[in-house]
This record gives C-alpha cells, structure tokens and sequence, in this order.
C-alpha cells in the first residue's frame, strides 16, 4: 500500500521503471548528495486518511469564532461582503482552479478571456485605461505602484498620507528599504503642499477612518509638482463615489477582496492595479491582450511580457510571476452576476446602515463620531474612557466588547496617537447585530459612569 | 475544431468579430439583471452631491443563467491538472487533492484583524506548518507572508541586506551572483533590493562552474542565488564547496525551492551549505495552481538570519495558545527589532496554506519521501524512452526534471515552439519551452509522481511520435496545433497594438 | 548570408554607423533584426539627450525578447525616428534604409576608428567576407 494516496505507482511499476533506466533502487541516481546528509530523519508526523485529516482541521476551525457567528464590525482593507452562490460555483471549477499559467494561449481561452473580461470590468469600474492581471494584494500593490511612479519620474521621495491603512503604509516601507527610497508621512490635508520633489502622492479614499478626500485638488498638486498621483481605492465605494479615472489619478491600486473572495484570515486576496495608457510598460504583472488566431479568430494571449522576469530578468518591472488570477476571475464572475444594480445596492446598504448606526452610537453619553468630515460605509468612533492611563484606551473597550461576543477596530494600537473605534458596516451588518453594538456600549458607558459616581 | 461564426448558434449573440465564446459586453442587454443583494435606496442622501459618481458605471447588465452559460463555456475551452498531464519542468503539476480544497473552506469566514483569541486554530495551523516545514528543510525559523516564490526572494534579499547592514558592510556589499542557469525571477528579484547582479555560468557537467563562481565572488558580494537541484534537473555536484566559497567572502546562500519535489525526505537544504530557503507551497505541496495564481512562498532561514523575518512573528506561549507579538491583546507589542518589517497586509495567503498543511498531514513523513522517489523515478523513466529521440543537454541521471534540446529537429526546420504545438494535437500540454536560457531549444519536462505509468508512456510515444514526423513530414509539426480551440495565435499584433480591455460601441 | 553594407562601420553589439560630416545615424544590422525576430516595440531618447559610447541608448523588443541598444559613438541626440516608433515593423524591413534609429552629433571623431568595418563584422557575425553567393 503506498504511503501516498496520490501515487498511482504500485510497486509493480516502479519495478518495471527501475529495470527500464537500468537501476536497483532509487538511491543509484543519488551519487551527488553527499553521503551524511541523505535521507535524514525529518521528525514529521505519519500520514493520515481523509476522514482523519478531515476531523483533525474541524477540530483546529472548532477553535476560532467565524466572523457571522456574533456582531461583527470589522471592516476595510478586508470585508465580510454577501458572495453570490454562483460565484464558487463558477471560479473554482477544476478547468480553472487547476490551470496553470496560460503560456500555451490555444488551450488556456477559459483563463485568458475570463483574465480580459476582469481587466475590463475593473477599468469600467474605476474608470481608468488599463488594469493588469493582479498583484498579490493590496499593500504589496501600493507599493508597486510607488516602485511605477520612481522609474517614471526618477525621483526617490515618496510621500503616503497617515489615513492609509496602517499594513498598506507599513509594507510601503519594507519595499523601500529595496531601492533606499525616502517615505515621508503626512496627513491627508497636507498632501498637497508636500508634493515638491516627490514621486508620488499616495492619498486613500475612503480613507481608513471611511473619510471622503477631495482627491482632484491633491492629484492637481502633484501633477504641478511633476508627480504622480495614486488613490488607493476600493471596488463597493466606487459604485457610488467619482472613480479615480475621473479625479486625475495616474495609478489606482486596492484590496479586491470585497469582490466575491472570501475572508480567509488574511490571504488570498487580490491587488488591484490599474493605471492611465501612458504608464502602461511600467506596469509590473501580466497583461492578457486581444488578438487574432492563424484562421482570424479572435483570441487572447499575455502580452508586453517583455515588461516581466521570464525575459527581462533584472531589468524587469517587477519580479512577480505567481499572482492571483483565481482571485481575479472570481471578481470577474462576481461582478458580472452582481452587475451596476447589484454592485450600487451593495455599496447602498453599507452606506445606509453605517449612517443610521452612527447616528445611534454618537446619542450615546461619551460617544461622537471622530471621522473628519463625511464618511463612506466605516467610521471611527470616539468612546468614553474605561480608566485613566493606557488600559483605559479603545483597545480596553475594544476587549471589553469582546467579551460580549462583538467584535470591533481599535485605533490605539496602530494609528499614532489616535485613541477610537473603527466600525465597518457592509450589506451583511443585520439589525440585530447594529442593536447588540449599541445596548453593548451603552451598558459599559454606564457602568463607567457608576463607577465614578460611587468613587 | 468546432469552427465558430460571428454568430454563436447555440447563444444567438454576434460577437465583433468570430470568437469562441462571446464576451460579456456583448451579451450585455440593458435591463437585464439578478437579484442577489437589493435595497439601500436611502444612501444616497448621506453622500454629499461633490463626492457622487457622476461617470457613468457602465458594467455589464446580464443574469444570472447567461452568467453560468457563459464561463461554463470558458472553462471547457481549458486544459487543467484535472483534465490531464503537465510536464511543465520546475511547476511540479502535481494532482491538486479535493479534500485540501474542502478543508480550507472551514476557515473562510475569519477576518485578518480579529482578536487574537478568536483565532486560535488558525493560528495553531500557521505554528504548526512553520515546525513542519522548518524541519523538512533543516532550518530553524520560518515566515508564511510571502506570496509566492518570487515575493520569497525578495524577502530573503532585503533580509541579506539588513544582514549586512548590521554588520557594518551595507555600504559595501553590492553584488548578488546568479548562475545562468537561474529563473528570471532571481535577478529581477535581486534588482528589487537596489543590487548589481553577477551571472556565473554552468559547466560542462551542467553545474555552477565553481572556479568562475570563486573569481566572481568578493568582499562587495551580498550572496548567492543557488536553486538545487538545478533547473536542468541535476543536483550540484560540488554544493558544499559552492556554499563555503560563498561564506568564505561573507556572503549569504539563498536556496530556491522551487526544485524541493526532488528532495523531500531525501536531502535538507540546511544540510547542504544553504542559510535560506524558500518552498513553493503550490508546486510541491500540491495546491491548486489556480491558472496563474494563488500560491505560497514560506520562507525558512538558519539562525542568524531569524531576527530579520517579516513582522509579526507567531508566538506560543507556556499556556499553548498563541499571539502575534506585535499586536499582543494581553501585553504592550513587541518592537520591530531588526525584523524588516512587514511584506503584505496580513500573515499570509492562509486558504493556500491550510492546502499545504492539509497535504503534509495526509502524506506524513513516510509519504513524502515516497512522493519524491516516485518523482525521481518518474522523470528517469521517460529519459531513458527519449534520450534516443532528441538530444540531451547533459548525461547525467536527472532528479526529478531533465532537459532536452530540439536542436537536432531545428536543422530540420522543426523548433521546440512547434515540438510545443504539435503535443497539443497528441492531447498533451507542453513542456516548459526554451527554459533555461543555457540550453538552445530547450524542453524542460518534470512528469511528478501522481501520473500513472501508462500516461509517462503515452507521453513518451507522443514525444517519439513527433520526431518522427519531424524527419517524415516536418510541415505538419509546424502546421499545429489543429486540434485545439484556437490555432496559434498572433503574439506580435497583440505586442504592437496592445488592446487590453474590451471596447464599447460609440 | 546577411546584408552587411559596405558603406557603414559598425558595432559588436550589431549596432551600424553611417557618417556624414558629424552627425552620425545609427541602427541595427539585419543580422540584429533576424535574432529578435518581428520588432514591436523600440525605445529612444529624447532630442538633446546625451549618449555616451558603449552605454545602453534604448531598448528594441520582439514578442520574446529585448535588447539593449548600445551607442557605438558618444555625442548629443540631434534627431530620433518617429516613423520606426509609429512602425517598429520598419526595423525588419528596412533596418538600414527607414528603420533607422537615432542622428547623434559626434563628441569626438575618433570614435569611428574603433568601430568594426564590414569585413570585421563579417567575421564577428562567423559569415566570410566576399559578395554574391546565395
């Protein structure tokens, strides 16, 4: 019985190929590895049958709380957003999920068309020229997208506004440290007058908090300063808000999760890269571009690969080979099923419920909203203190929520001197949920002031 | 060959010009829709009117039956490790398991910045995979951020560079040296941290020619990018005095991976010489290649190298449960140290890992070690049924992947492009084509030890089937492929007037 | 046999030279144009740039590959051609008549002198020297 349920060799055939090379055992091609270090003992586990690993990995999920299994209010980059059931239907069939790259263009039209209809979908969507393949995810695509804006302007200052999502601007700075680039940041308000000798302005909007930027007065700055201008976007809001084609924006880049992909504690995910034609051969990642076969067929194929590693080695736009295409076909199939209506009442309900929620919550006695300005579908929220010092942070009330199940962002830890809430609300937030939130912090907001009135 | 019209019977849809299938624009009908998520009206008033889309968002209108037809459609127009054998050379095809695929969706619905406590599981899977995969390579700490190899290689480089940069040498240490038989993602990778790159080439036997590897090395070089076996297949011969040579100038071994199908259970990485090494979970781990993409790329390093891994690190505490040390819920976080930072938003690409997870599990240790074996017999069987076919680069036993040359067929006018072609009418999908650079119409073929013994054979008759044809008929392999959806394509138009996105009607 | 024009000196790296006076013009050999095979893609500096000899002056690409253009001589860029950016076809075609690259003012003369004649290119490029023949 072979150790690999995989294997189809039985010991029947490996006799047969052993007496074909002219071989007694595997070992005889092994003459290189030297002899102390062949065939060690690894220390790993015996294998397992299916119905054992399957109990085994119920047991480890048996150990996690899924995001709908109690208020949830955890939002951007990554969301809890309704995925039609045609959508894995679709994207995972085997004919996909179990492709390979599409170097051999005749026998892989299922990937390359499906890869064409996202890069237009998206360039709909965000209203912009051009869209590659993918990038891994959102932070490494922001970062690569200042690497586009170094080689196109041969500037070395790249300047993020601090209403970035913190993992975003914190990947941007490991990418620097490749090319020694200098990453200045400043708030969002002061992006426009720091654009003099900068490569980029990288602005988000929404931004983290869920804030509306006025994006064409920063992307005006930066052009007249000889930049460029990248928004970092994401795909709901731009169903509703002016896309970055229309606001002057060089590059967009973002977390395509919210497209049909599930959560999945952190990966896969999708980059979102998309940009005006003119930066097109800066683009890093794989184009699909559409032709003609020998009998004037229409077809697709990758093209400018002479951007790309496997030809242009260190002279490349990027080193990427691997990407995330299942990912973007996902979002494909998504946003065909879900289509302008679906898309608009999405994005719809995340606005709609976000408001009336924070109009609740700001009623609360120590509660106001702490969003500059207007906000999209996420807010943050500023909370009345648990104790004096650091324990009584949002982080404390962000614990205490825990313990009743409902779970929320708490700024303290990784946005500077900020000290709130972040509260996302998506199609998916049940009144149910908005309700337990509220009576949850209105029952630790009094007990607060029980505290100190018995003191 | 279904021969297609401009109208697509079976649709009715007139596509712009004959296609296969028609695109969504054009079975587009306005006021056509599903009806999947609905309501919201009342938003639009809380959007101030300056910020409100005024662009039209013109995505298609369909439903959802059209939606289903259509990339049902496009699925059938593909070739996948379901439908049949990958020879590809160094992408270890390998059968993608379903119960992988079934498994991963118990950990869908978990949100990246959930408490640490909600998440035990998950993160339990993470420890556990970064021990297995330590101790199959012979490393001692691992990161799971990386995406996939090449994002790996960056990340082992900018570590190289902090690595010295502590040392006092950043400044100096300039150069990264690659042999040229290296995959283009290595150079690229290395341009990426601001370095020079040195290509050493390959000697007679088809390793890194070690004396040219001495002279190119200096006290200005960051490392070496070394992958083992090689991607002709073959295992250094002289590893360990590559990897000293390297040392002796204080330079780095960076391993690439992608070749761990031909080792597991048969040698360590961190035995050999090298200080790193980075594993593509979707090649020799078994997850789906997803036509592109996901993948993984875990990367383990020795000691030295483990206080520069990306941040957050898993850590275990005495009571077993686990936490993220830069964002502990219990304590203050701990600093960035000398790690170099973060490389993506969240830990890594957690649905591909639990494939990989999944898979080790299954196989154990024992099964492992099999897979290999039957790798490396699999790949010496078919030599051995083609070497009298085509010529081959070096004689020498191959691991789990050799290399051919078609250069024999190119004097008949027959290059490995249409070798390539005229295996898709024999119903296979090509080997890897005209990689490595070093070898002139190269054919990279790594059967993988999931194809049964008479598909190797099939494969091995098709393969002698067409240098046949090359002596008999050489225009009919040009000719190919015929039995395909499409004929070959026109890759220079698409290059000259590059159309990327789909065009609505003015 | 490729076409190797007995009134231009030319390069190593394939690159040829044809002199008038100072300003020089500048492309590549048909040999060159053979090994890329059908161009889509050249890129060029801007007038008024400077070129130094032996540098990379722009890339020319094919479908499968790109190659670095290496300036035989150094000087100023005193004109590029627009038509082989607009038809990078013309480089097959025509690689010395309409595929032509870049004019340069000539920094320093003594620059021709190192070039290959086409006898040496001959050699270089492993053809014998001699006319007709197939």
């Amino acid at each position: 019985m072979n150790k690999n349920p995989y294997s189809s060799h039985t010991d029947a055939d490996r006799a047969a190929m052993l007496q074909r090379v002219g071989i007694k055992s595997v070992d005889d091609l092994l003459t290189a590895i030297p002899k102390d270090a062949l065939r060690p003992k690894l220390g790993l586990p015996t294998g397992m049958s299916e119905l054992e690993i399957q109990a085994h990995l119920e047991s480890l999920a048996a150990k996690n709380r899924n995001a709908g299994a109690g208020p949830f209010f955890l939002g951007g980059p990554v969301q809890r957003r309704y995925i039609p059931a045609a959508v894995p239907v679709l994207a995972l069939r085997g004919e996909f999920l179990t492709a390979y790259t599409p170097y051999q263009p005749e026998v892989s039209q299922g990937t390359l068309q499906s890869i064409f209809e996202y890069q237009s979908l998206i360039c709909e969507l965000l209203a912009m020229d051009v869209a590659n393949s993918s990038m891994y995810e959102g932070g490494s695509a922001v970062a690569e997208a200042a690497f586009m804006a170094v080689r196109t302007t041969g500037r070395k200052k790249v300047v993020i506004a601090s209403e970035v999502y913190f993992e975003f601007r914190r990947t941007v700075r490991t990418y620097a440290r490749g090319p020694d680039l200098e990453i200045v940041e400043v708030p969002t308000r002061d992006l426009a007058s720091a654009a003099e000798g900068a490569a980029c302005l990288i602005v988000q909007h929404p931004d983290a908090f869920g804030g509306l930027v006025e994006v064409r007065r920063i992307a005006d700055a930066a052009h007249a300063a000889g930049a460029l201008c990248i928004q970092v976007t994401e795909p709901h809001a731009n169903a509703l808000l002016e896309p970055p084609g229309a606001l002057g924006i060089d590059i967009a880049v973002g977390e395509g999760q919210p497209l049909g992909i599930p959560m999945s504690f952190g990966g896969p995910y999708l980059g979102i890269l998309a940009c005006r034609f003119g930066l097109v051969r800066q683009m890093p990642g794989r184009l699909v571009g559409e032709t003609r076969d020998a009998h004037g067929m229409r077809g697709f194929v990758n093209t400018l690969q002479t951007r790309e590693q496997h030809i242009r080695r260190e002279k490349a736009t990027s080193n990427i080979c691997t990407n995330e295409a299942i990912a973007a076909i996902t979002a494909a199939v998504y946003l065909a099923l879900m289509g302008p209506e679906g898309l608009r009442a999405a994005a719809r309900l995340g606005v709609a419920k976000a408001h009336a929620l924070a109009h609740r919550l700001s009623a609360l006695p120590g509660c106001s909203v702490s969003t500059d300005g207007d906000f999209f579908d996420r807010f943050a929220l500023r909370v009345p203190r648990l104790a004096a010092g650091p324990e009584g942070s949002g982080y404390a009330l962000r614990n205490a929520l825990l313990v009743d199940n409902v779970l929320v962002e708490a700024t303290a830890a990784h946005y500077g001197d900020r000290d709130d809430l972040v509260i996302q609300c998506t199609e998916m937030t049940t009144d149910a949920e908005m309700d337990a939130l509220v009576a949850a912090i209105e029952s630790i907001a009094a007990s607060i002031r029980e505290t100190v009135t018995a003191r | 060959m279904t021969v297609r019209t401009q109208v697509i019977p079976e649709s009715g849809v007139k596509t712009a010009v004959p296609a296969l299938e028609p695109l969504l624009l054009e079975i587009h009908e306005e006021g056509r829709a599903g009806r999947h998520v609905r309501g919201g009206e009342d938003a639009d008033a809380q959007i101030p009117a300056a910020f409100q889309r005024r662009a039209a968002l013109s995505l298609p209108e369909l439903t959802e039956p059209q939606v289903v037809r259509h990339f049902t459609h496009l699925a059938q127009l593909n070739y996948a490790v379901d439908t049949g054998m990958y020879p590809l050379g160094s992408c270890t095809m390998k059968y993608n398991p379903k119960i992988n695929d079934r498994v991963a969706s118990l950990f869908a619905d978990l949100h990246p910045r959930q408490p640490q406590s909600t998440v035990q599981g998950a993160l339990t899977l993470l420890a556990e995979l970064e021990t297995m995969l330590a101790k199959l390579t012979g490393m001692d700490a691992v990161t799971l951020q990386p995406a996939a190899g090449a994002q790996a290689e960056f990340t082992a480089i900018l570590m190289f560079k902090a690595y010295h940069q502590k040392r006092g040498e950043g400044a100096k240490r300039r150069r990264v040296i690659v042999p040229d038989t290296a995959h283009g993602t290595n150079p690229a990778s290395a341009a990426m941290c601001g370095f020079e790159v040195t290509t050493v080439k390959s000697d007679a036997r088809g390793n890194i020619d070690l004396a040219s590897l001495k002279t190119a090395l200096g006290d200005d070089v960051v490392g070496l990018m070394l992958t083992n076996p090689n991607t002709l297949g073959l295992f250094e011969e002289r590893l360990r005095e590559v990897c000293e040579a390297v040392h002796a100038v204080g330079g780095l071994v960076y391993g690439d991976g992608a070749n761990m199908n031909a080792l597991l259970g048969v040698a360590r990485p961190g035995d050999l010489g090298f200080d790193c090494i980075h594993i593509n979970v979707h090649k020799t781990f078994s997850t789906p290649h997803g036509a592109g993409g996901p993948g993984a790329g875990p990367l383990c390093v020795k000691e030295p190298l483990r206080g520069f891994l990306p941040k957050p690190w898993i850590v275990r505490d005495e009571q077993g449960r686990y936490h993220l040390d830069t964002a502990r819920d219990d304590q203050p976080p701990a600093g960035l140290g000398d790690s170099i930072g973060r490389v993506r938003t969240f830990l890594g690409n957690f649905g591909v890992l639990v494939r990989a997870y999944t898979y080790m599990r299954t196989l154990g240790e024992e099964g492992l070690a099999e897979a290999s074996n039957d790798a490396i017999l699999a790949a010496n069987y078919l030599l051995a049924q083609l070497r009298d076919s085509y010529d081959l680069a070096f004689d020498r036993p191959c691991m789990h992947e050799f290399v051919l040359s078609a250069a024999r067929q190119k004097k008949l006018g027959v290059s490995a492009l249409d070798v390539a072609k005229a295996l898709i009418d024999e119903g296979f999908h090509p080997p890897t084509v005209y990689f490595p650079l070093v070898v002139p119409e190269a054919l990279m073929i790594e059967p993988t030890e999931t194809e049964p013994r008479e598909t190797l054979d099939a494969f091995a008759a098709a393969m002698v089937r067409i240098a046949e044809r090359t002596k008999a008929d050489p225009a009919s392999v040009k000719a190919a492929p015929k039995n395909a959806p499409l004929a070959r394509l026109d890759e220079v138009t698409a290059a000259r007037n590059p159309k990327l996105k789909w065009q609505r009607p003015t | 046999m490729s076409n190797v024009p007995d009134d231009l000196k030319y390069s190593k790296e394939h690159e040829w030279v044809r002199a008038d006076g100072d300003v020089v013009t500048i492309g590549i050999t048909q040999f060159a144009q053979e090994q890329l095979g059908d161009v889509v893609f050249v890129e060029l500096p801007e007038k008024g740039a400077t070129v130094r000899q032996f540098s990379s002056l722009g890339v020319v690409e094919s479908v499968k590959a790109a190659s670095d253009i290496y300036a035989p001589i150094s000087g100023e860029v005193v004109e590029r051609n627009v038509k082989v950016i607009e038809k990078p076809e013309l480089v097959n075609s025509a690689p010395y008549g309409d595929g032509w690259m870049i004019r340069v003012r000539l920094a320093d003369k003594g620059e021709l002198a190192q070039l290959l004649s086409p006898d040496d290119y001959r050699s270089h490029i492993g053809e014998t020297a001699g006319a007709g023949g197939d």
